[in-house]
């Protein structure tokens, strides 16, 4: 039996771990908001306010509200991996996996992220910058997880996906080009945060640079916060959690480095509240949902970028979910969490959860 | 022949696992459509003790793995 070398077995998700916890503590060093350097689900929120799906924290002295921006690392993610893709003629375009359930499984995976304050990235990130709040989300993504494996062993699919013309697969690509463009050539267009997370920003060139060399590496190694613990568990395999590792290394490194500092406690950290019971439902329902999506948010760009349509729309439904969550006060903010419904829509996201692990165990046809 | 085509990871893993569990097969033949579950499926199989083939099949991809 042939074995890879440690190199050609961690060596690609290593290498892309330090470039993503690299490329968030420099965007941070750069202008984004603090422990949030890289946070697919603080993005595409911000994204959603950028379009005016949401304006959170408006007041009329500034005319925007405080999450409202159309982050190019989303855009650059989603086309470096597209690039890569089409250059290595990996660029398979494919859907039709239960769309409509993906959709709503995103939604609430977004409702979930927004109450603990990050996607899976974000909550290493955080970890990373010492936030002692994260690691309470992470045990809450780990429980969230090993539900999700439960069902996964009893052949939970959300049935098969069959390819899609080159059309259908290069639409999701087309509009973050198209959006990248208007940031560009008419950001008069989009609305834009002058105060708030939605504010502070790298400059827009350095953030997409970046993002596409992150969106390439991470198409090249498959790198995925889920995958991570899911693959360890289920078949002892560690290599996509090395990733996970070197980025909370790398951050921690980097934040020391550049003097970000590095304070572990619950109080006080940049964007975050210390609320332990939502920071952890917030992300069971996180690592739940994206279990049975089949990766997280950050992963879903990569997918949609290499022509998955069902990963695109799962992207649409982490908007959608964006903007609900703040439309309907479920996000939290530094000062805690929302004052809307936020224990009903948690809840009815794990009934959700519930019935759709249920109903769609045993449909593996070989 | 396991059809893992359509399947998103960690599926085909999963279809290949359990063939694996519950009859110790010395051979069997897996078919994928993405790079990320040949190479997903590889790796586990070799884990497991099997040589692994990977061949083009119909567009898509063939592992044959072998004791």
């Amino acid at each position: 039996m042939e074995r890879e070398s440690f190199l050609k077995r961690y060596g690609p998700l290593i290498l892309t771990g330090v470039l993503v916890g690299a490329a968030a503590v420099a965007l941070t060093a750069w202008g984004n908001p603090q422990n949030m350097g890289f946070c697919i689900a603080c993005f595409l929120r911000d994204i959603a306010g950028a379009l005016n799906f949401q304006r959170a924290g408006f007041t009329a002295e500034t005319g925007t509200g405080i999450v409202q921006y159309a982050r190019p690392e989303i855009m650059g993610l989603v086309l470096g991996a597209a690039l890569i893709a089409l250059g290595r003629k990996e660029f398979r375009p494919k859907g039709g996996s239960s769309p409509m359930v993906r959709f709503v499984i995103a939604v609430f995976v977004m409702i979930g992220a927004l109450v603990f304050l990050g996607c899976p990235l974000r909550m290493v990130i955080r970890i990373g910058g010492g936030d002692l709040n994260a690691v309470v989300g992470l045990v809450g993504f780990v429980l969230g997880i090993l539900i999700g494996i439960v069902f996964l062993k009893r052949g939970f699919s959300l049935k098969r996906a069959y390819r899609q013309s080159m059309t259908e697969g290069l639409i999701f690509p087309g509009l973050m080009l198209a959006l990248l463009v208007i940031l560009f050539a008419a950001p008069q267009l989009l609305q834009r945060s002058v105060s708030g997370p939605g504010s502070m920003a790298a400059p827009a060139a350095a953030a997409l640079a970046v993002a596409l060399a992150v969106g390439a590496a991470d198409q090249r190694s498959r790198l995925c916060m889920v995958g991570g613990i899911r693959d360890a568990v289920l078949f002892r395999d560690f290599r996509l959690i090395s990733a996970f590792i070197a980025i909370i290394v790398t951050v921690m490194a980097g934040n020391l480095l550049v003097g970000n500092g590095l304070t572990f406690s619950f109080a006080g950290q940049p964007v975050a509240h210390s609320d332990g019971l939502w920071n952890l439902l917030g992300m069971v329902l996180v690592g739940w949902g994206s279990v049975l999506l089949g990766g997280c948010p950050l992963r879903q760009l990569i997918l949609a970028g290499e022509g998955n349509t069902d990963s695109a729309v799962t992207v649409t439904g982490f908007i959608v979910g964006a903007a609900a969550a703040h439309n309907l006060g479920l996000a939290s903010s530094a000062d805690g969490i929302g004052t809307g419904p936020v224990a009903w829509a948690v809840g009815i996201g794990f009934v959700l959860f519930a019935v759709i692990s249920v109903a769609n165990t045993n449909q593996l046809e070989g | 022949m396991i059809d893992a085509r359509g399947y998103s990871c960690p599926t085909p893993v999963v279809m290949v696992q359990k063939a694996v569990k519950e009859g110790a097969p010395a051979s069997l033949e897996v078919a994928v459509d993405n790079q990320c579950s040949v190479e997903n499926v590889k790796r586990f199989a070799q884990h497991a003790g099997y040589r692994v083939e990977v061949s083009d099949f119909e567009g898509d991809f063939k592992l044959v793995l072998t004791k």
